[in-house]
């Protein structure tokens, strides 16, 4: 049924139908003939995590509602709530920034701050269901063990989108008015990255700190902590209540989530167009001088090609927060590194398949930018070098690249023990050479601005990456005790690394 | 460094260029381009104007046929005949993060251009752009314009002998597509070949010496303005009135084939 043309509702038919759209052009890459597969794919991965729901949040389905089980509910639903704020300031940046449809919207008589109530509205809602295939086997399992009292939790999930979304829509318009549109658009994207993973790595560092493990199991579960939490009557403990399904926590969490979205719409919606007009001048606005002279030097067309690419990344601060974001997980590893020295060889233990895994998954990105990130693609192809002296030189600026960020890691394991540095070494080497060569299998003709959509442009390398840089990681736990143990993960990862492959596609590339 | 053969009467000879997409793109197509000839491609919208060129550069492998570009068999030594070819497309090549100082040196750099010489060709080819005032900045602020003429500047750092150019004036205002063009004539003058394709008629009317019109992959008429004139069934003496024209000319040979498909 079509709705008035220009009314709210009419509006959001069409943010519904755009937003429906870019989700299945996202989800199939732009191939609708993939839609089967994607969905199979979806269910066999919804099925799957109500398995490892079932295993973890089973057990506990009935527990009593002491501190303890407010204190889990409380943590993880914070978690979850850190990571929806980042996903909403990263789409309130999008929406900000991205040209579209706003020349159209803005030069009609329509009223457009419907449009943009409407359209922050859809961040909501999209921010909720976001969270909710990761949330809803969990749920589903609570309520199938414990009872309908946990559909609360579904409640709560929405009240967290609809919060996420207001508080989002504060920080980002915050940094606007304060630092202008140009520094907003890089802030804003490495804000919601830490926001995403200050939590989490905070949660690591204070147990590693605290109790020697990297487990935030061990800190939720610590009597000190419990000490400190408040009492059972605390409203602080609601929204654990409301996953809990008691109703009074539960309309209260509500309420109070779409009162301060309603406050964010009717404040930031009537200016939401002056932010992205401003946001729109930003491309041409200002000059960077850059006065150096990368190239005088004699070099190879190989070495212009090394050069060129780190280059182009140390000048593009937002690509290399988001490359370099994936090392902010290294901290909690480099600080059990740093406790370990003066104990025993078990921190190593566990340090070594983080920086493997984490080598892996840095190089996945930078090949990604290298091979198939190339702003200039016709240049490079038509240059008078070999094809196999172009893709050398772009593999040797990603493994250079890790090389230099993991070396002193390596270096300070050395110290504690040459062995484990060995292992670290080699894992860090074969990690990055197999995302690496995933990537060159995969590649694919795309700008480097595109960088944050490398992931779904194919699901299979990156699918085949995570599980590869798992492997080898896997391969360096086991090698530390036993090297012939070792062989049947690395045995894994060569079969995930054969397979991938086998079915990349065979393009018809020039180079 | 490759060694590069010295100059031959042809700059271009293309022979039996096949390219199959779903359909034929470019469909058993002869071609030839004398040394120092400026000579434009025109034809419809899917003609192979592109596709022919993106073979001819080496970003495209052809499924038949031959090309050899300054005597060099581009599909056999693709290396060496890119050492004098050039490539400009409609859509500039840069980095925006490097400035076009830093571009010109890294294109040199790939085409293997003594550091020395590529620093005073840069600042030749800034000063004759006017792109000198602009030359530290990052390529991030240009216009479109801006970014051609960075773009054309990579293109004429290792002075090739070839320059092949696809619609390189789309999008460009009265100023920068006058000095593109002043640019690709001084090009001729000392000695290289260009071949372009354009949409626009009234410049391969102007600033080519031979126009070959293309269509369904095929070239169905080749020569200066007079004679395609003359293949259209015109008088040749015709130009003085408005149907004498490149445009009424191309018209009436792309509209021929047509009515007889």
């Amino acid at each position: 049924m079509n709705a008035i043309a220009g009314t709210a509702v009419w509006f959001a038919q069409h943010e519904s139908r755009l937003v429906w759209r870019d989700w299945l052009s996202m989800i199939t890459a732009g191939r609708r003939e993939r839609l089967r597969i994607v969905t199979i794919g979806v269910i066999a991965f919804v099925v799957f995590m109500h398995f490892v729901a079932y295993a973890v949040v089973g057990p506990h389905a009935n527990a009593a509602i002491d501190k303890q089980t407010l204190l889990t509910i409380t943590t993880s639903a914070l978690l979850a709530w850190m990571l929806m704020i980042s996903q909403a300031m990263e789409s309130i940046t999008r929406a900000f920034y991205a040209r579209s449809d706003l020349d159209l919207i803005l030069a009609s008589p329509v009223n457009s701050n419907k449009l943009f109530g409407v359209r922050i509205a859809t961040i909501a809602l999209g921010t909720t269901l976001m969270a909710l295939p990761l949330a809803a086997p969990f749920i589903d399992i609570l309520i199938a063990r414990g009872g309908w009292r946990w559909l609360g939790a579904y409640g709560l999930i929405v009240a967290m989108g609809a919060a996420a979304t207001a508080l989002a829509l504060g920080l980002t318009v915050a940094l606007f008015r304060m630092l202008g549109a140009r520094q907003t658009r890089f802030l804003a994207q490495v804000v919601a990255a830490l926001i995403g993973a200050a939590f989490v790595i905070g949660l690591q560092v204070v147990a590693i700190l605290s109790y020697g493990t990297i487990s935030r199991a061990a800190l939720l579960q610590s009597k000190t902590l419990l000490a400190l939490a408040p009492e059972l009557d605390s409203a602080l403990w609601w929204p654990a209540r409301a996953a809990l399904g008691q109703m009074l926590p539960l309309t209260a969490v509500l309420a109070t989530s779409f009162a301060l979205l309603a406050v964010a719409v009717a404040v930031v919606a009537p200016r939401f167009g002056n932010y992205a007009i401003t946001a729109a001048g930003v491309g041409n606005a200002s000059v960077v001088r850059s006065g150096q002279n990368a190239f005088r030097k004699r070099l190879s067309p190989r070495g212009a090609l090394r050069r060129k690419e780190w280059i182009l990344l140390r000048r593009d601060p937002w690509l290399m927060s988001q490359t370099l974001m994936q090392m902010l997980y290294l901290v909690p590893p480099a600080l059990m590194l740093w406790r370990g020295f003066d104990q025993d060889n078990n921190a190593l233990q566990l340090v070594v398949p983080v920086l493997v895994m984490a080598a892996g998954q840095l190089a996945g990105g930078l090949a990604w930018l290298a091979i198939s990130g190339e702003d200039a693609p016709d240049l490079v192809a038509t240059a008078p070098v070999h094809g196999r002296f172009i893709l050398r030189a772009k593999i040797e600026a990603v493994l250079g690249a890790v090389a230099l960020i993991f070396a002193p890691l390596v270096a300070a394991i050395t110290v504690a023990s040459p062995w484990y540095a060995l292992v670290a070494a080699a894992g860090i080497g074969i990690a990055a050479a197999a995302s690496t060569a995933v990537q060159f299998w995969f590649r694919s003709q795309a700008k480097r601005s595109q960088f944050r959509r490398r992931q779904v442009s194919s699901r299979l390398a990156t699918f085949a990456e995570a599980f590869s840089s798992i492997g080898w990681a896997a391969t360096a736990a086991v090698a530390s005790a036993s090297l012939w143990l070792a062989a049947a993960p690395a045995v894994l990862a060569l079969l995930v690394l054969g397979s991938a492959y086998l079915v990349s596609p065979r393009a018809d590339h020039v180079w | 460094m490759q060694h590069i053969a010295p100059p031959t009467p042809f700059a271009l000879e293309i022979h039996g260029l096949v390219k199959r997409f779903d359909r034929p793109a470019v469909d058993s197509l002869e071609l030839t381009v004398r040394t120092g000839e400026f000579y434009a491609l025109v034809g419809p919208n899917g003609a192979g104007k592109t596709t022919t060129l993106r073979m001819i550069a080496g970003l495209l492998r052809p499924d038949a046929g031959t090309i050899r570009i300054g005597g060099i068999d581009a599909l056999a030594e693709p290396v060496v005949a890119k050492q004098i070819v050039a490539w400009v497309s409609d859509e500039p090549m840069i980095y925006d993060k490097l400035t076009p100082r830093e571009y010109l040196e890294f294109v040199a750099g790939l085409w293997g251009v003594e550091p020395a010489l590529a620093a005073s060709r840069a600042g030749t080819l800034l000063d004759w752009l006017d792109l000198a005032p602009h030359a530290d900045e990052r390529c991030e602020s240009f216009s479109k314009g801006m970014r051609q003429k960075v773009t054309l500047a990579g293109a004429l750092i290792h002075e090739p002998r070839v320059i092949i150019l696809d619609e390189p004036l789309t999008g460009l205002d009265a100023g920068s597509a006058r000095q593109v063009k002043d640019v690709l004539r001084e090009r001729t003058r000392t000695g290289g070949t260009i071949v372009m394709t354009t949409h626009i008629l009234e410049v391969a009317e102007r600033m080519a010496d031979r126009i070959g019109i293309i269509a369904h992959g095929r070239l169905i008429a080749e020569g200066t303005l007079e004679e395609l004139r003359h293949q259209a069934g015109m008088q040749a003496d015709s130009g003085a009135r408005d149907g004498g024209s490149l445009e009424e000319t191309f018209l009436a040979l792309v509209a021929a084939p047509a009515q007889a498909a």
